[in-house]
């Protein structure tokens, strides 16, 4: 048991301005070995729960880490290449399709 | 199968890429549920997806600071906040998410994060205690995100008429209230579809008015 930030060496916001979206979706890449960063257990954690596509919001709840941790972690990830952000949450949501799906798939429940 | 099927040339990630072929990746959207303390958004979550938790330890923005009384706690520069959330996964590969407003309103920064690429809103009222789904009102109002009302009907609860309900929320007339049972799967349904068919018919109409 250690402070939530404590992983993260009391940084509190991702490295190179990085920003993720609650329901924006990652990846892990192949790149094996980081450059700059030292992996911690909680960097291998993320990057093996993240071999499939996953949305932020279930990796945090899988991981069972505050989301601002996360957040950290996955900047440093990205920042080696290891991690990929695959869709980003778009401002308005008006996608018609995407709405259209939403509305078929509530229909059929 | 309308999701997304990557064949393994991602976007910027080239050969790296470890999305292997005919790997769907997840579409993924959220809609908000909101509504004063006590008036069964987590019941309305549970009784049409799973439940999962999240735990977010933010640090405080300006809105909370002030709220969050800090005097002799020195360095305290995070605030934690526990909530959970609904998923439900369609057989297209797309992923609904469903969260809950947190109640307080030193979380307030909580809901900008929340709100940022939502379909849209369902304030949840109870009509014994109008005046609790208020502050939802105007924050969906204020940042112009779509919401219905949905008026959860407890046991025993005095029905009132979507008209007075309108009247004493200072609806406009586009706005669409429902009467709903939170506990009812199917009832939690038709709130949703109700939320997303307004959505869409805002869209058509915003569409119009650029088009003429």
């Amino acid at each position: 048991m250690v402070r939530p930030y404590a992983v993260t060496k009391g940084r509190t916001l991702p490295s190179g301005g990085a920003s993720f979206g609650l329901i924006d979706v990652v990846v892990a890449t192949s790149e094996r070995q980081p450059q700059y960063l030292r992996l911690g257990p909680e960097h291998r954690r993320i990057l093996n729960l993240c071999r499939r596509p996953t949305p932020i919001v279930d990796l945090t709840s899988e991981i069972d880490l505050p989301l601002g941790v996360v957040r950290v972690l996955l900047g440093d990830l990205t920042s080696e290449g290891m991690v990929q952000v695959l869709s980003t949450q778009k401002q308005p949501m008006t996608d018609e399709r995407l709405l259209r799906m939403v509305l078929d798939g509530l229909e059929s429940l | 199968m309308d999701s997304n099927h990557y064949d393994g040339a991602l976007p910027g990630l080239g050969a790296r890429a470890e999305v292997r072929a005919g790997e769907s990746v997840p579409s993924t959207v959220k809609i908000l549920i909101s509504g004063g303390f006590g008036v069964g958004k987590t019941t309305l979550v549970g009784a049409i997806s799973e439940i999962r938790p999240l735990r977010t330890e933010e640090p405080m923005s300006d809105r909370s600071v002030g709220v969050d009384d800090t005097r002799g706690v020195r360095a305290k520069t995070t605030t934690t906040v526990a909530m959970d959330f609904g998923r439900i996964s369609f057989p297209s590969g797309l992923v609904l998410y469903l969260f809950g407003t947190p109640g307080q309103e030193r979380f307030w920064f909580m809901w900008d994060e929340l709100a940022i690429g939502a379909i849209g809103a369902v304030v949840l009222a109870d009509t014994r205690r109008v005046a609790d789904c208020f502050a939802s009102i105007d924050y969906f109002e204020h940042n112009g995100i779509p919401f219905i009302v949905a008026v959860n009907c407890f046991d025993g609860a005095q029905r009132f008429e979507p008209d007075d309900i309108r009247i004493a929320l200072c609806l406009g007339p586009e706005v669409p209230i429902v009467l709903c049972d939170a506990r009812e799967r199917d009832s939690v349904k038709q709130v949703l579809v109700s939320l997303v068919r307004y959505v869409m018919s805002g869209n058509r109409r915003r569409n119009q008015i650029s088009m003429a």
